[in-house]
Order: structure tokens, then C-alpha cells, then sequence
């Protein structure tokens, strides 16, 4: 379970997040939307220390991650996988290790046995007789699909998702959109998705939080955050600046 | 007008002991993954070949004219068009020491600080502004690990390789012009060169050459992961990459001279 209690950031004279508060429960789907630059991405990025905020605790299965050293945040962080918006591959690496590296630091298992994992992590994305190809042979889709794997691949207990579908057409915005659900169902992985997108976050999320300015202006479920007639989420959703 | 001037000379000071301190932090940081790198040696390895092996065309070409216009330069001056006429019997012996303390460690340097510093740059800074950095993080992998220190620990090994490459490289180009241009016989170069040898000056050499690969990885390095501000930013860390290791080469080159001679 995570529990955010208070975060407050500021980047110089710029306050980004003023005093967030909510949880995430296990095997739970929380989509997290609200216009650019209002501090989901910060949000996010403190969620697993890679951001540490000025106040407040973030806590991860009890552990305050917030005035842990580098080592104990590193064991936290295994708990952890992360698909960037970009993907974020390493593109001096091929497939097989870029998906594989995380084995290769963090596990025994021999060369074949991470080879096995890979290739078998990477069909569960959709993905085959890629592990020799470098990423800037992939479309943008399959980087998505390949972050997905990497992000898969030590068995984490929650993923985070930046903007998983920036970038991509509809259709395969959808098809990343359904590989989220069906991987998240799957493995029963706790997920916090930071999207604009509200064709995803509606199909995602088991709870909306909305952000606007810093601060959490809507929480609830998908239906609520439909019905809600509050102006600001009105004008989100419809994505009309008249409403 | 004078306000301006000691604010520059305040602003570049103020920059020269940051980056110091920058530098400092993550050579104690190299220094403390020194376990991580006998686990994984590949990564060394790997670097090795970057930072040694595909430096050699450059390097052998550099240092071939190097040795080949230090001949030449040298038989100018001692023909007496500067001073006094000296015997051409002394050409090995001045060209020899000329290579081995200075030249071959300090020009292999700079090329090494152009092709590498700067790529190290570019390369780490490209991961940091596309989130590759962070990346490694997410996966509880220690950037200054797996990226700084097997590049700090290549540069620190390969380039004493390549100084004693480049000492031979420029020997055989000195050598080539002394033979085929100025009619000085093999014996007559290599006797002197032989008969004032010091093997005191090729370790300086090599003592320069440890303290400029490792500079220059270290330098490298730690301006990738400070790059901001996407392609630009990527593009100005690469400067500064060369810029920086190139001054530190050429101040720790005064610096070991005064201590070592």
C-alpha cells in the first residue's frame, strides 16, 4: 500500500505540488489526470524517490521513503517498475538487454535463465524475435511495449505509467491502453497512470485523482469523475476551454 | 566597467572551484563502487575497447607527425639558424625525451580528452535529458556505477596503453625524417637516443598519463550528469567536456612537472 501524506515541492520560486494527500490501495488502479505542468509527473517521479519533496511522507508498504538511504530506497525501488513517457530505453543496449539488465544486476540466474525470462516477458507484451534489434529500430508503440517488459520484468508489485499513450495514434494508444489493463489484471500489480488521455484514464482507473495548480481538486471513481458537473473537470473532459 | 571584469574573473572562479567540487564527489563515489567493478568487469572491458582501442587510429596518426615534425624542428634549431650550431648527434636523444615526457603523454591527452571526454559527455548527457538515467534508477541500478566507473576505470588503464603506443609511433616517425630527410644514419639517432635514456622519463609519462585518463573520464562524466535543457544542452555539456579536459590536462601537466622534475 502507498500513503502520500502532505507533499509539498517547489522547484526555485515555482511551488509545484501544494500539500497532495491520498492512497493507493493493493491491486489498485488509480489514474492520476490535470493539465500540463500542474505536478502529476513530480507526483509521480517522488512516488519512487526519484524527486524528494520539500514536506510531507511518502510510504511504501510502511516505509517512508522520504529519509531512507540510497541502499534502502534502492531495495524499495525493486518493488518497482516504471514505463517512462518516452520509454526511456537504453539505446546502447539491445532488446534482450535492455529488458534483461535488471536480472543481470539483481539476480543469480544464469545468461539462459534471463534469456528465457526476457523472451518470455516480452510475448506477454506482444512482443517476439526482437531480442537482437536495437530500439532505434522500433516504432514508437514497440518501445511503449518494450518499457512495458522492462518495467515487468524483476515481478513488481507496483508500476507507475507516465503518460503511457503520449505520442502514439488512437489505435495503438488503445492497444497500449488494453495491454495496461490486461497486464495489471494479470500479474495483480498495484498502478498509478499519469495520463492526459481520457479515453485511458476512463478504461484504467479504478479511481481518479485529478490535479490542478499543485493541489487535488477530484477523487473518486471513473463514473463520478463523469458525472461530476464541477467546471474545471467539465472543461478536462470534454476538452473544451469554453465549458 | 571594472565591476564587470572582477565579476567575470569572481563568476569564473566561483565555476572552476564548483566544478572541483563536483569532480571531488564523484571520484569518492567511483572510488566507493570499487566492489561493484570486480563484479562486473565486462563493463570495464567494454570501455577499454571504447576508450582505448578506438582511440588508436587517431593516436597513431597524431603521434607519427608528432615525432616526424619534432625531428624536423629540432635539426632546424640545431643547425644554428636559432643559436649557436649544434652536432646533429644529439637529434635521438633531444627528440627522444621530448616524446616521452611531454609529448606523447600530453598530445595523446588531448586527443584522447577531444574523442572521449566529449563522447562521455554527450553519451551520459543524452541519457539524462531522455530520462535514461532515471531509468537506471527505477531499476535500483546506480548511474554512478554502472555508467561513471567503469569509464573512470578504463581511462585510468588505457591511456598510460596508448602513451606507450604513441611513445613508439613517434620514435618511428622521428626517426623516418631524421633517416630519410636530414641523412642522419639509424645508428647515429638511435645511439644517442640510447645512450641519454632515462627509464625515470618514461615513467613521468606514464604517471601523467594515468592522472590525464582518469581526469578526463572523471570530467566527462560528471558534466553528463549535470546536462539539462535537451539537444542544446547536450551539445554544450560536449564543449564544456572538451574545454575542462583539455585545461586540466595542460595545468596538471605544469603541476606534475614541477613535482616529478
Amino acid at each position: 500500500m502507498i500513503i502520500i501524506k502532505n507533499i509539498k515541492k517547489s522547484f526555485g520560486s515555482k511551488r509545484v505540488l501544494k500539500g497532495i494527500s491520498f492512497d493507493i490501495r493493493d491491486g489498485e488502479t488509480v489514474v492520476i489526470v490535470g493539465c500540463s505542468g500542474c505536478g502529476k509527473t513530480v507526483l509521480l517521479r517522488s512516488i519512487i524517490g526519484l524527486e524528494k519533496p520539500d514536506t510531507g511522507r511518502i510510504l511504501i508498504d510502511g516505509e517512508d521513503i522520504t529519509i531512507l538511504n540510497r541502499k534502502d530506497l534502492y531495495r524499495i525501488r525493486k518493488k518497482f517498475g516504471m514505463l517512462f513517457q518516452g520509454a526511456a530505453l537504453f539505446d546502447s543496449l539491445t532488446i534482450e538487454e535492455n529488458v534483461g539488465l535488471a536480472l543481470h544486476e539483481h539476480t543469480s540466474l544464469s545468461r539462459n535463465e534471463i534469456q528465457d525470462r526476457v523472451v518470455a516477458v516480452l510475448e506477454s507484451v506482444g512482443l517476439v524475435n526482437i531480442l537482437n534489434r536495437r530500439t532505434s529500430e522500433l516504432s514508437g508503440g514497440m518501445k511503449k511495449r518494450v518499457g512495458l517488459a522492462r518495467a515487468l520484468i524483476l515481478n513488481p508489485q507496483y508500476v507507475l505509467f507516465d503518460e503511457p499513450t503520449t505520442g502514439l495514434d488512437p489505435i495503438m494508444a488503445e492497444n497500449i491502453t488494453d495491454l495496461i489493463n490486461e497486464t495489471t489484471n494479470r500479474y495483480n500489480i498495484t498502478s498509478i497512470v499519469v495520463t492526459h488521455d481520457m479515453n485511458s484514464a476512463m478504461s484504467l482507473g479504478d479511481r481518479i485523482v485529478m490535479i490542478c495548480d499543485g493541489k487535488i481538486v477530484f477523487e473518486g471513481s471513473g463514473s463520478d469523475f463523469k458525472a461530476s458537473t464541477l467546471p474545471y473537470i467539465m472543461q478536462f473532459r470534454t476538452g473544451n476551454s469554453d465549458s | 566597467m571594472i565591476i564587470w571584469i572582477f565579476q567575470g574573473i569572481g563568476h569564473a572562479i566561483r565555476t572552476f572551484i564548483q566544478e572541483i567540487g563536483q569532480w571531488s564527489i564523484l571520484a569518492w563515489n567511483i572510488f566507493k563502487s570499487t566492489g561493484y567493478l570486480l563484479k562486473h568487469p565486462h563493463l570495464v572491458i567494454q570501455q577499454m575497447m571504447e576508450i582505448g582501442v578506438r582511440s588508436l587510429p587517431l593516436v597513431s596518426v597524431v603521434s607519427l607527425f608528432t615525432g616526424a615534425v619534432s625531428s624536423w624542428q629540432a635539426a632546424y634549431q640545431f643547425k644554428g639558424v636559432i643559436s649557436t650550431s649544434l652536432s646533429m648527434d644529439f637529434l635521438g636523444a633531444a627528440v627522444s625525451a621530448a616524446i616521452l615526457i611531454e609529448l606523447s603523454p600530453v598530445l595523446t591527452g588531448i586527443v584522447v580528452a577531444g574523442r572521449v571526454g566529449a563522447s562521455i559527455a554527450a553519451e551520459i548527457g543524452t541519457m539524462k535529458v531522455t530520462e535514461q538515467i532515471d531509468a537506471l534508477e527505477t531499476l535500483a541500478i546506480d548511474p554512478i556505477y554502472y555508467l561513471a566507473s567503469p569509464r573512470f576505470m578504463a581511462g585510468f588503464i588505457m591511456l598510460p596503453i596508448l602513451v606507450i603506443h604513441a611513445d613508439f609511433l613517434a620514435h618511428l616517425g622521428a626517426y623516418s625524417v631524421a633517416f630519410l630527410l636530414l641523412n642522419i644514419s639509424t645508428e647515429t639517432f638511435f645511439g644517442s637516443a640510447q645512450r641519454h635514456f632515462l627509464i625515470y622519463n618514461v615513467f613521468s609519462g606514464l604517471i601523467k598519463a594515468v592522472v590525464f585518463g582518469a581526469g578526463t573520464a572523471l570530467i566527462g562524466c560528471s558534466i553528463g550528469f549535470r546536462t539539462s535543457g535537451g539537444a542544446e544542452g547536450v551539445g554544450k555539456s560536449t564543449i564544456k567536456a572538451f574545454v575542462f579536459a583539455s585545461a586540466f590536462i595542460l595545468i596538471f601537466d605544469y603541476i606534475l612537472a614541477m613535482i616529478l622534475f
